[in-house]
């Protein structure tokens, strides 16, 4: 063995010699590889002491080996391993055995049996322990081998009774990764094991360490059980008692392990009955598992009461009469039974009244209880969310409100239970738990429906210093059914409040009143005449039409209006005149109604809720055919096809405002045959039959479409999400047109050509697959005249170049799927202030930003905000990553705060902000699939090409009044 | 058998004076220290005559320990350890080491400059006591002599308020003092590990009591605090100057800033601030938040809650007041009450209990016109609102606490007798253990199992270890063969020939010998060969050899023939063993007298 051995290593310092000799430099990389296991080997061999040894291996484990010398190094490794006396050194060369048998592209099979053979041979329990942990690694490395699978399980098994808990550890976890359930083990060992039943299966194995005496261990067991699970074995239900008795450990990692072990075993047999020990009733298994898991919720650890509140929450096949004892908890004050808080005030609803002054003795207990029927240790599920809720860490009562989440999203009446206890909870002391729980109490809403003492509560919190949690709370109203007209009315009156004492909360709640007006019609009614303070008899003064609140009522009656049609008959005559108003502009939030007598306003709705759902495909279709046509313009006249895109630009962006679902396609289309038609423009003017040099001074509108092309194309790239690398090669090759116009434009210079070469020859190397399809196009022929061009002289590669982009045709676009444009909104500022913001000169003013970001990937990195000052300044401000929210998908919301300074001005001026999304062309995902290994570094790679970087502005821009004042002195 | 002694001094069916004296393992203990709120005689203090007539405390207590920093748990501490004469340890965590010393001259004051008392404690005698006091850690394990150790654990309630296992060899108790199984605006729940103590000892004030959840009452609080304010009514809330007024105070504190209020709030006395002062210190102590978040901001530094002076009441607008003392009858809260209390807007909110006499109890009963001295009436037409904040486990949080620690046996202090009666009963139904209440001066004793340490040999303990089966099975016992030595108060268990080389004793062979009569018609050597061959049949997996001196050899047992001098067919066997193979001797012995069998050759 240990000539062979030897024998291998010479051959990799043969190598070493000798290839450097016979191959290029290129490749001298790969070739000195082997020389790392040879430089282990003399270094080990170096090694005078233990340490030195340890210290030559922790040095080379942080270097990465490749997988063709991965065996040449293990095989110096177990050589040294053999010969080693120190068990620290041997626990480092079997870590590393493990570590080595990662490596991408090396079958680990061939070390199994030395590895095993070590064991068999090894004293130190630490070693033990980490040799199995390599055979772990190894078996998860092969896992399409059942013979080493079973090897590895009989080594497990045969290791089992080792006294140390991490080799037992080990042999568990081996156990859990590998075994089988089907298949027995023990069969050919003479061991113990024999003696006590003959053959066993891995899991009857495993759960006899159950009980072993190490926490550990038992840990190790019952994770090494749920992956089995994991694995997709079946888990017996007989140990389902072992499991419950693991919940009362003394050991929290265990009672952890011991919940998901139920909770495994809950789920797999639901339906199946136990017996109820001390009476000879039986329930079924989930509900036992819910009551026992219900009690870990006051465990002592906190950690094993967060797992439990969550496994609560994914029991959903628990009988309802046991999920509902979670919330309870009878009160009682010198065993007199009591009513809750949540009860009192049910039955306060109840009779009538509403919020009374609290007496003393209110909740004064009222019936005597019988001292028996009074359970402390609530059994089973009682009061488990009651528990959980009140929590001490916060952790816990996050994980409780969610496990409320789930249970009541399938339970209506639990979720109706619930109600009290959720809104309890938006007054916790920590925002997250409010927030959370505010969110849970939206997503079961459309199960219960609000009293008006519990919409009382939730309204409190609209005052909420919190942005976060008043939108919470709006998007919660939104989707809130209440019962009353004065919940209405108090909603209406709450929120008013809220707009009043944050005015910045403007358009969340507008939103949140016309979803509340479109839910309750019939209960907006009867509130319309004091709603817009109308009176039978007298005129009443009109209302200030720019009111926020004002507004805000109005969003709410007309949208109550939408779908109740007597409403209308209530307005005053200004009424409809606003209602013209807020239609136009605030269509968003107010719907199109039918008023009687306006003929007028009502025709033009018409038109526009004219199109329905299924106008979209013809509108798909028409965008489809307007491409069609384009791409006959080869056989068209010059000026006929530039009439042609013309007519089609117009019509895609017309497509793209009527159609909200093609938008983003139809601006992609339209601004492509944009960049297409200031092509064939700039190629057709007529200075192009003569000499080149001769008409540069005059070619200035073609060198501004080259510029305004290249634009146009990196919007093309960044702008719009869903791409595919089709498109991509296209747009790229649209860019390259407009660079080789631009070359022939400017002077000729021999750094200009060569980069224009690169350029292509970076194109023909990332889009090598596309290229089939860019048959007859600008670079395919740019690429059969390769060879020429990268000999030939600055001068003739103009030449060609011109004629070629002139001959190259269009090449046609293809579509993707789904295509966003990213597009962003600042909703504040409004730019309608008249006011200037004042400030001294040389000091800043803080600006509050306010904007919507739809279809931004990854906005934290490139979102940023431009601020234009009027004398040309401009400053870009990146936003810091926690300004940025997401309220859904594809949605971004930036908050956040810009701020500006100038010297003093004599008058106020306005200032531009807008958003600008950053690009970099390196950062492109379409780089070549990376196929390295760990080890090669980025150098290897060849030149990347140029990054080019930029920025695109991509939504309106907001005028601020400012007025920087000269200091006082 | 070993005994622990428990005898209550005070709290033992009774609210107030808690001092317990506890005997485990040789050891005396006291726990607590406290005096009764309800007495000004002798019946204030703990009757210390109870450990000895006559000299000082030292020579009967190996060390006191203090709970938390209420006087009704620490206030007849300088009076015994200056007055009555104690100067061993006493033991409390750090914040009460800091509070008591406030509360103890604040007591003094009230008793000797307001009410006039001599003979009792000075302020020197406070600050004597007080370096007597050793502070401790949670979860710091102290050793106060050799054998006996304390470990603290959380008990909520107040700042600094500790639970304390006492553990003298194995006999372990636990005393909770009074603590909290529900976190609050800025303590955390009581918590202990799965100890098992012989005795828990706990209070149990509130016995027959389970609470609403405490969102509830916090929410209404302040729902009826804010609506007062929007008004522009002002509230006052009389409290006590440590505890629940912090609670309160951190409540507004937090809500006003979420709420974004600006009303004034303002907290009246300085006892407060000093005691506030060691809030911000101990924030170790409090709740998950406060530890949390005081890196950006101590909560305990309130930006909208600022000092009282008297003028502020007559000030216009909205306010929040609290005021000292609790109960309304007396000090500031008694002269801000009697200016407000004739406006409607206005509100007063008592966090807490109220004694039968005083205003506070009066308004809380409805009454609306109350006499003052000097036959002046006042009418009340502020609102008067009643919440509990109160910091005791309810009798659901006693068994959570039980379950936690799983105690043997269990004792209650600090309640009602009725109360504690329907709670005991509860106990040993639902845990079947034995639970106690003793009154004042009534003795309960616990026998107790302890557990006695043997130190084992390794040999000895690998060799057994070797004999038994592959699987650990930790709950069955198993026997195995040593020899026990005792030595100077040390156990060791060794294996027999350590032992005798230890002892320097000479092994002793035990040899049993018997003899079997056979009827055999062969000459002797068949015989022996005959039971050769027989023996190796039956036995299988034993050595058994023949030697050729006429022997035969199983394991250690030799089997000789001899005939019998009548009658050349009997046969005589001489079987001998060693007593460690008694079994197989026994057997074999049995299975020779059963004759040969006649099939062997």
């Amino acid at each position: 063995m240990a000539a062979h051995l030897k024998k291998r290593v010479y051959e990799e310092f043969s190598k070493v010699v000798q290839i450097p000799h016979e191959e290029t430099p290129a490749k001298k990389l790969r070739l000195s590889k082997p020389s790392k296991s040879a430089a282990l080997h003399i270094d080990l061999c170096k090694a005078t002491n233990s340490t030195d040894a340890l210290q030559y291996l922790l040095q080379f484990a942080r270097k990465p080996v490749e997988a063709e010398s991965v065996e040449g190094v293990v095989r110096i490794l177990l050589e040294h391993y053999y010969k080693e006396t120190d068990n620290s050194v041997r626990l480092k060369i079997a870590s590393l055995l493990g570590l080595l048998s990662k490596t991408q592209g090396f079958s680990p099979d061939c070390i199994v049996d030395d590895a095993i053979n070590t064991l068999s041979n090894e004293k130190s329990h630490q070693v033990l322990a980490q040799l199995l942990d390599t055979l772990l690694v190894i078996g998860t490395q092969l896992p399409e081998s059942p013979a080493l699978r079973l090897r590895l399980v009989e080594v497990a098994y045969k290791h089992l009774s080792d006294t140390y808990f991490g080799v037992r550890n080990k042999c568990l976890q081996l156990l859990g990764c590998l075994g089988m359930v089907d298949a027995p083990v023990g069969k050919e060992n003479e061991g113990p094991g024999t003696s006590l039943g003959g053959l066993r299966d891995v899991q009857s194995i495993i759960s006899d360490y159950f009980g072993d005496q190490d926490p550990r261990v038992r840990t190790a067991a019952l994770k090494a059980m749920l992956q089995l699970h994991e694995r997709g074995m079946k888990i017996h239900q007989i140990i389902y008692d072992q499991a419950c008795r693991l919940l009362t450990d003394d050991y929290e990692q265990v009672r952890s392990a011991a919940v998901q072990m139920v909770w495994v075993l809950s789920q797999l047999y639901p339906e199946s009955i136990v017996p109820i020990p001390s009476s000879n009733e039986e329930i079924r298994l989930v509900d036992d598992a819910f009551g026992k898991i219900s009690h870990m919720v006051s465990d002592g650890s906190w950690m094993v009461r967060v797992q439990a509140a969550k496994t609560l929450g994914s029991m959903l096949q628990v009988s309802p009469h046991f999920l509902e004892q979670t919330l309870d908890k009878k009160l009682m004050s010198d065993l007199r039974r009591k009513r809750t808080a949540h009860e009192r005030a049910k039955e306060l609803f109840a009779s009538g009244e509403f919020s009374s002054g609290r007496k003393w003795a209110d909740d004064a207990p009222k019936e005597k209880l019988d001292t028996n029927t009074v359970n402390l240790i609530a059994s089973g599920a009682c009061g488990a969310f009651v528990h959980g809720l009140e929590d001490e860490m916060f952790e816990v009562r996050i994980a409780a409100v969610e496990a409320l989440c789930h249970l009541a999203r399938s339970s209506p009446s639990f979720a109706e239970k619930c109600l009290d206890f959720l809104v309890d909870m938006f007054n916790d002391e920590i925002e997250e738990v409010r927030l959370q729980s505010i969110h849970v109490l939206r997503e079961i809403s459309t199960h219960i429906t609000l009293r008006e003492d519990q919409l009382d509560t939730v309204l409190a919190v609209l005052e909420d210093s919190s942005r976060d949690i008043r939108e919470a709370l709006h998007e919660l109203l939104c989707y809130t059914n209440v019962s009353t007209k004065e919940c209405i009315q108090l909603a209406l009156l709450e929120l008013l409040k809220n707009l009043n004492k944050y005015p910045t909360d403007r358009n969340s709640v507008w939103k949140c009143l016309k979803f509340l007006g479109s839910r309750h019609p019939t209960l907006v009614l009867p509130l319309v005449p004091e709603l817009l303070s109308t009176h039978p008899y007298f005129d009443t003064p009109e209302p200030d039409m720019d009111d926020p609140a004002y507004i805000a009522v109005l969003v709410l009656v007309f949208n109550a209006a939408k779908s109740c049609p007597t409403m209308p008959a209530l307005f005053s005559d200004h009424t409809f005149r606003h209602y013209a108003y807020l239609r136009d502009s605030l269509s968003h939030l107010v719907p199109p109604l039918r008023l009687p007598g306006r003929k007028q306003v009502y025709g033009l709705d018409s038109v526009d809720s004219g199109p329905g759902s299924g106008s979209v495909e013809s509108a798909q279709l028409f965008l489809q055919q307007s491409l069609n046509r384009v791409s006959t313009i080869q056989n068209l006249e010059a000026s006929g096809a530039q009439d042609l895109l013309d007519l089609t630009i117009r019509d895609l962006q017309r497509l793209g405002e009527l159609q909200t679902e093609l938008a983003g396609a139809a601006d992609f289309c339209a601004t492509y045959l944009r960049c297409q038609l200031l092509l064939m423009k700039a190629l057709q003017e007529k200075l192009w039959n003569m000499a080149v040099p001769l008409c540069l001074k005059q070619n200035v509108t073609a060198t501004a479409a080259a510029q305004q092309i290249l634009e146009e194309t990196y919007k093309l790239e960044f702008l719009y999400s869903g791409l595919e690398s089709r498109q991509v090669a296209t747009i790229h090759h649209v860019r390259l047109q407009a660079k080789a116009l631009q070359l022939v434009l400017t002077s000729v210079h021999t750094s200009h050509c060569e980069r224009f070469l690169q350029d292509v020859e970076s194109f023909q190397r990332l889009f090598l697959t596309e290229l089939p399809h860019l048959q007859d196009s600008f670079v395919d022929k740019l690429l059969e005249l390769m060879p020429r061009l990268s000999s030939c002289k600055p001068v003739e590669l103009v030449k060609i170049l011109q004629t070629t982009l002139r001959q190259s045709g269009l090449l046609q676009l293809r579509l993707p799927e789904q295509i966003h444009r990213a597009t962003a909104t600042i909703i504040e500022p409004t730019g309608e202030s008249d006011n200037p913001l004042r400030f001294t000169s040389g000091l800043v003013v803080a600006l509050d930003i306010d904007a919507t970001l739809e279809h931004v990937q990854d906005p934290q990195n490139t979102v940023k905000v431009q601020v234009l000052y009027p004398d040309g300044q401009s400053h870009v401000i990146h936003p810091k990553p926690g300004d940025f929210r997401k309220p859904g998908p594809h949605r971004h919301r930036l908050i956040t705060q810009v701020y500006l300074s100038h010297t003093a001005w004599t008058e106020p001026s306005q200032i531009e902000v807008r958003l600008l999304l950053a690009y970099s062309s390196s950062s492109t995902s379409l780089t070549s699939p990376s196929k390295l290994g760990w080890s090669e570094s980025l150098e290897s790679l060849p030149a990347a090409e140029a990054a080019v970087e930029g920025t695109i502005p991509f939504s309106k821009a907001v005028k601020v009044f400012i007025m920087p004042k000269p200091a006082r002195r | 058998m070993p005994e622990i002694k428990v005898t209550p001094l005070g709290a033992g069916q009774d609210v107030g004076r808690s001092c317990i004296l506890v005997s485990i393992g040789g050891k005396n203990i006291m726990l607590d220290c406290g005096m009764h709120m309800g007495y000004n005689d002798d019946r204030r203090f703990p009757d210390f005559s109870y450990i000895t007539q006559n000299g000082r405390l030292t020579d009967f207590l190996d060390c006191v320990i203090i709970s938390h920093f209420h006087l009704d748990h620490c206030g007849a501490l300088p009076y015994m350890s200056e007055m009555v004469g104690y100067d061993g340890p006493i033991y409390m965590t750090h914040p009460t080491k800091a509070i008591c010393p406030i509360l103890l001259e604040d007591f003094r004051k009230i008793t000797v400059d307001k009410k006039g008392e001599t003979n009792f404690f000075t302020s020197q005698m406070i600050k004597d006591c007080m370096k007597k006091v050793i502070p401790l850690n949670l979860h710091q394990t102290v050793q106060v002599d050799d054998e006996l150790e304390i470990k603290a654990y959380y008990a909520g309630h107040v700042l600094g308020a500790a639970m304390v296992h006492i553990k003298v060899g194995s006999e372990s108790v636990v005393y909770t003092g009074d603590y909290n199984m529900t976190p609050d605006r800025h303590l955390g729940a009581a918590w202990i590990d799965k100890c098992r103590p012989d005795i828990l000892i706990s209070e149990s004030t509130y016995a027959t009591t389970i609470r609403d959840s405490k969102r509830c009452r916090e929410r209404d609080f302040l729902k009826k605090v804010h609506e007062s304010i929007e008004r522009g009514g002002k509230v006052l809330i009389p409290v006590f100057a440590l505890g629940r007024a912090q609670e309160l105070c951190i409540l507004l504190e937090t809500f006003w800033e979420r709420m974004n209020l600006k009303a004034p709030i303002y907290f009246s006395t300085g006892l407060t601030e000093k005691a506030n002062h060691y809030y911000k210190l101990f924030i170790t102590w409090t709740n998950q938040k406060i530890r949390k978040t005081f890196v950006q901001r101590n909560m305990f530094e309130f930006k909208h809650i600022k000092a009282f002076d008297r003028s502020y009441a007559d000030n216009p607008g909205p306010m929040v007041v609290f005021a000292t003392p609790g109960m309304l009858h007396a000090g500031q809260s008694l002269q801000i009450f009697k200016k407000w209390a004739g406006n409607e807007k206005n509100m007063v909110i008592m966090p807490g209990y109220c004694v039968q006499g005083t205003i506070g109890h009066k308004i809380l009963n409805g009454q609306r016109k109350l006499e003052m001295e000097g036959r002046a009436t006042l009418d009340v037409k502020l609102q008067v609102e009643y919440m509990s904040f109160s910091a005791h486990a309810d009798a659901k949080g006693i068994m959570q606490l039980i379950r936690m620690a799983e105690p043997r046996n269990m004792l209650l202090v600090h309640g009602e007798a009725v109360k504690m009666e329907f709670l005991k009963g509860k106990i040993e139904q639902e845990f079947s253990i034995d639970c106690y209440m003793p009154a004042n001066g009534e003795t309960t004793t616990v026998t107790t199992n302890p557990s006695v340490p043997v130190d084992i040999s390794l040999n000895l303990l690998k060799r057994e270890m070797a004999l038994g089966g592959p699987l650990p099975d930790p709950k069955k016992p198993r026997t195995m063969h040593g020899t026990l030595i005792m030595k100077e108060n040390s156990l060791k268990l060794v294996s027999s020939e350590q032992a005798l080389k230890e002892l320097g004793l000479n092994e002793h062979q035990l040899r049993f010998t018997c003899h079997v009569q056979l009827q055999d018609p062969h000459s002797d050597a068949d015989t022996l060969h005959r039971i050769y061959t027989h023996l190796k049949s039956v036995l299988k997996g034993y050595t058994i050899q023949h030697l050729p001196d006429g022997t035969v050899i199983v394991e250690s047992i030799v089997i000789k023939v001899s005939s019998s001098t009548e009658d050349s067919n009997t046969k005589v066997l001489l079987l001998s063993w060693s007593y460690q193979d008694e079994d197989l001797g026994s057997f074999l012995s049995s299975l020779l007298k059963k004759g040969l069998p006649s099939g062997i050759c």
